[in-house]
């Protein structure tokens, strides 16, 4: 067993933990934060998809010890004092989303990808979500709700 | 009855209301479900595809850390039955084989379950599965379903010979007279392929079984919650009022997720045996191989027409592959679901169609997305395509002459099997020529080919067959269910509504499509409506959500009680207001006298006046509440014309498709942006399966494609935009008039693509080339033809 203290929407936690464990099962079970999912085992779905230290990983592809003394963003910190992310309205206005299951890895890929390109172009965005499956959207409304996002993060930055 | 309001929100693209949850990350899902001491189950399956089982010792497992219980198959005996197979198609010489929830003396496909440990944590349940030792003796194996039926094939099951499971004949005409008398046919061998339906949650379960009260709850990642229930009565020996089935949240289903499966059986055993919930969750590899795959048909198809293009006669003989056992669902699927629509949006006077059910040494085929109808689109529209090729006929002309009449619906098929409600299909392909210009659209073809690219056009004009389904009808196709749809409406006393469904949406949004409907008939705000389904104990009955019902057979059962709620509060209101109920008119969502707009009442003073009771009228008895039970008369017929463009580059193979054009009617339309999501989605599937999609066993039934790396499921950047369109015929089978549409999409576009494909190929001289197109194939198939 190994101690670890890991910083995850702002908290700090420090558990035990063995060090084969998965940062989404340190995620999903140690912390009860299920809004991360697991969608396979070989790192391709992209369901479980967080920043960590504000770069976007696949937490089923990281061991928990990977991410001591760091800082991890899951889902469940995106909206702040009841105001969604944009990026959360962005799927919820343009339907983005059906079962959801897919939802919360692509949130936070979004979040990287608007970072690194404020204004995507469609090519663009179909690039950077291809580590993110969804078997039911068949994309093209996520597309849309990026797109959305986009604009209101560069009409109205946040902090 | 009284008339029903002006409609205000049905037909409105409003927002979902299930997405604030989901887009938090606090959705409901099977594996989120934490419980005091709950345990973890892991199950071990077999290396092999078809062994005999001749040891197995758990006794070093059972000693390993954090182990609470393990069991092998024997183990099974007088806790847990065995799995069923709800629908016994009749007059098919159908045979059921025995399919136990872990294998005990013989395995019969890669990934079948032979033993099960219950540990602390789902880590140690794994480290315990490699303690297990079990010895295999080998048997030959047989994948390929035209083999399996050949005398001296390996025999699966020793009471089905020939791994046989059923032969399924349904005709109509004089196809032998019709073929003998053509002027020109068309025949053609298919594969439809294999598939595996890759819901993104994987599937998972959790029981936890009060020794007190004799209590099991199941949270299940299920489809149908209460048809999980039934069997689960079955299979455990709990009274089946004593078992709740939970699925709040499900991530995708596409039809693999309606079985009833062992892994749900095990653990509610588990949870009675140790006295602690238990849970399980399948990897992904694991339900690759454990969870039910979709389609494999081989297909030998002829069409027989005159020369002037007018079809006269349809041959189909295909060879389902079954798995290794029955699927609760499964015979249904190639039979019924396949055979009925063959002819599709065609007037095809004699048709004849025979499938073989075949059991094969592979994960168990039952229903995905289309279930039997994409199979069937695509026999009729490459045929059609052929044809055409044949006779030099542009395929759009060819279509439209055969065409069923506008005016000749309700249409009855040559079979008897089938009867359509109603159709325009000259509407949709008009709608779908003029979205891609389609003279344009040729002439650009025709420039393309004089500079040497190849590029195609594929058309796939279909009607299907879904809102399942007239209970009736389920009965005589010898499904074991009934296929009506229940819903209650509750006004509580401060006015707020809430709706149950039986059915069971996993992602298609009748949370909010049902509020739309519930509020315009309620004049209540959408708001102040709540709409659950999902629990069997909040639920009355109900059978789920697959074969596009929940909008026709659900949302009708939500209308009429919704209705009956309207014309109950009516009559109080009227005694609220001293008057009769003839004098009392609902509009602006309130109840008043009529041309007396001063004086009203609202849904919730109603409500409030019918809880409270101190004054009702003659024979209306306290409260507001209503239920309804729907069985529809027919199934519903949605239809449509997709027209896919693709170029096809000489050098690699590769297909890329310019533009996706669909132009779909599915009658009236609740919210359009649902239905534009579902489109999206189910056209991303058959694309995904004309293009990508395989599942590959080698000859020893070896799953190849055990994973997301090698299975194909499309990333975004293999997807192209989808371009809608939409025509409104209604339904006369349901107070909606909605057809349904989540599976429209899948059953549409295999086919255009493909025909886009070989048209795009045609010049080479390559007549058909089988799914999926990838592109070293498309480039060997123009090697060979010389076309460098």
């Amino acid at each position: 067993m190994q101690r670890i203290a890991i910083t995850v929407n702002g908290r700090e936690t420090g558990l035990e933990v063995e060090p084969r464990t998965l940062l989404v099962h340190y995620l999903r079970d140690k912390l009860n934060l299920t809004g991360t999912h697991v969608g396979c085992d070989t790192g391709q779905c992209g369901a479980c998809t967080v920043l960590l230290d504000g770069q976007s990983v696949k937490s089923c592809m990281l061991l928990a010890v990977q991410a001591d003394g760091g800082s991890v963003d899951t889902v469940e910190g995106l909206a702040k004092d009841g105001q969604y992310h944009p990026v959360q309205e962005g799927f919820w206005e343009k339907h983005g989303l059906q079962c959801g299951f897919c939802t919360p890895g692509l949130l936070m890929t979004s979040i990287q990808l608007l970072r690194d390109h404020p204004d995507p172009s469609e090519a663009q965005i179909r690039h950077a979500i291809e580590g993110n499956l969804c078997r039911c959207t068949g994309y093209q409304n996520i597309i849309e709700a990026i797109k959305y996002a986009g604009g209101k993060m560069r009409d109205a930055p946040r902090e | 009855m009284a008339m029903a309001p002006p409609t205000k929100l049905f037909g409105a693209a409003i927002k979902r209301r299930e997405d604030p949850r989901l887009i938090t990350g606090k959705g409901s899902f099977t594996d989120d479900v934490r419980l005091v001491n709950m345990a973890t189950m892991a199950v071990l399956r077999s290396p092999h595809a078809h062994a005999r089982i001749t040891r197995i010792d758990v006794g070093a497992a059972r000693k390993a850390p954090g182990v609470l219980a393990v069991y092998a198959g024997r183990d099974l005996e007088g806790k847990i039955g065995t799995m069923p197979c709800a629908w016994l198609v009749p007059n098919a010489g159908l045979k059921v084989p025995v399919y136990p929830a872990l294998a005990s003396d013989r395995v019969r496909y890669y990934g079948e379950g032979v033993a099960m440990v219950v540990a602390e944590d789902g880590y140690l349940a794994r480290d315990a599965l490699d303690l297990i030792q079990v010895d295999y003796e080998p048997l030959p194996a047989v994948v390929d379903q035209e083999k399996a039926v050949q005398p001296g094939a390996p025999q699966i099951h020793q009471e089905i010979p020939n791994n046989l499971a059923f032969t399924w004949h349904f005709a109509g005409g004089d196809v032998d007279a019709a073929f003998r008398d053509a002027e020109v046919t068309v025949q053609q061998r298919l594969l439809n392929q294999r598939l595996l339906p890759t819901a993104l949650e994987t599937r998972g379960a959790v029981a936890e079984f009060n020794g007190g009260s004799g209590d099991l709850t199941l949270w299940c990642t299920t489809q149908n919650p209460h048809i999980l229930r039934f069997h689960m009565a079955n299979i455990t020996g709990i009274a089946e009022h004593k078992i709740r089935v939970i699925a709040k949240d499900v991530g995708g289903g596409f039809g693999s997720k309606i079985p009833v499966y062992g892994g749900e059986a095990l653990v509610c055993m588990a949870a009675r045996d140790l006295g602690r919930p238990v849970r399980w969750s399948e990897d992904r590899s694991e339900n690759y191989v454990a969870t039910t795959h979709g389609r494999d048909h081989i297909q030998d198809v002829e069409l027989a027409a005159r020369r002037d293009g007018t079809i006269t006669g349809l041959r189909i003989k295909a060879w389902a592959s079954m798995g290794a056992y029955l699927s609760t669902a499964a015979p249904g699927v190639p039979t019924w679901l396949f055979g009925l629509i063959v002819p599709g949006c065609y007037h095809i006077p004699n048709t004849d169609v025979t499938v073989y059910g075949v059991l094969t040494n592979n994960t168990p085929t039952d229903a995905y997305r289309g279930a039997g109808r994409p199979e069937a689109t695509y026999v009729i529209e490459r045929l059609v395509d052929l044809l055409a090729g044949e006779l030099r006929m542009d395929p759009a002309e060819l279509r439209r002459k055969n065409f069923i009449p506008t005016d000749k619906f309700p249409y009855t098929v040559a079979s008897g099997g089938l009867t359509y409600d109603s159709g325009n299909y000259p509407g949709t392909l008009d709608k779908a020529l003029a979205m891609v210009s389609y003279p344009a659209l040729r002439r650009e073809q025709e420039q393309a080919r004089q500079q040497g690219r190849l590029m195609g056009v594929g058309f796939s004009t279909y009607v299907e067959v879904c809102g399942l389904a007239p209970s009736a009808a389920a009965g005589f196709m010898g499904f074991q269910g009934g296929l009506w749809e229940s819903a209650i409406v509750r006004v509580h006393p401060h006015g707020k509504v809430t709706v149950t469904t039986g059915a069971s949406p996993h992602g298609q949004g009748e949370e909010t499509a049902f509020a739309q409907i519930a509020a315009d008939e309620l004049g209540v705000a959408i708001d102040d409506i709540e709409v659950v389904h999902g629990d069997t104990d909040r639920v009355q009955f109900g059978w789920g959500t697959y074969g596009s019902r929940t909008a026709t057979v659900g949302g009708a059962a939500v209308s009429m009680a919704a209705r009956k709620v309207r014309e109950k509060a009516e009559k109080v209101a009227a005694h609220m207001l001293e008057t009769s109920p003839q004098n009392v008119e609902f509009a602006d969502g309130v109840f008043r006298i009529k041309g007396a707009t001063g004086v009203n009442k609202t849904m919730a003073e109603v409500a409030l006046h019918a809880h409270l009771a101190w004054s009702m009228p003659e024979g209306v008895t306290p409260g507001l509440e209503e239920s309804h039970f729907f069985d529809p008369a027919n199934f519903v017929y949605p239809f449509g014309c997709h027209v896919c463009i693709v170029e096809v580059e000489r050098d690699t193979g590769e297909v890329e498709i310019k533009r996706y054009v669909g132009v779909d009617d599915c009658g009236k339309v609740i919210n359009p942006m649902l239905v534009d999501g579902q489109l999206h989605g189910g056209i991303a599937q058959g694309i995904a399966q004309a293009l990508y999609e395989e599942a590959v066993y080698d000859e020893n039934g070896q799953l190849l494609t055990g994973t997301m790396m090698d299975y194909a499921i499309p990333k975004a950047s293999d997807l192209p935009r989808y371009e809608l369109g939409r025509t409104e015929t209604p339904s006369p089978h349901n107070p909606l008039g909605v057809k349904g549409i989540g599976e429209a999409g899948t059953i549409a576009s295999s086919a255009a693509v493909v025909n886009a494909v070989m048209d795009a190929l045609a010049p080479l001289g390559i007549k058909h080339l089988d799914m999926p197109l990838k592109a070293e194939k498309v480039w060997q198939a123009i090697q060979r033809a010389g076309g460098k």
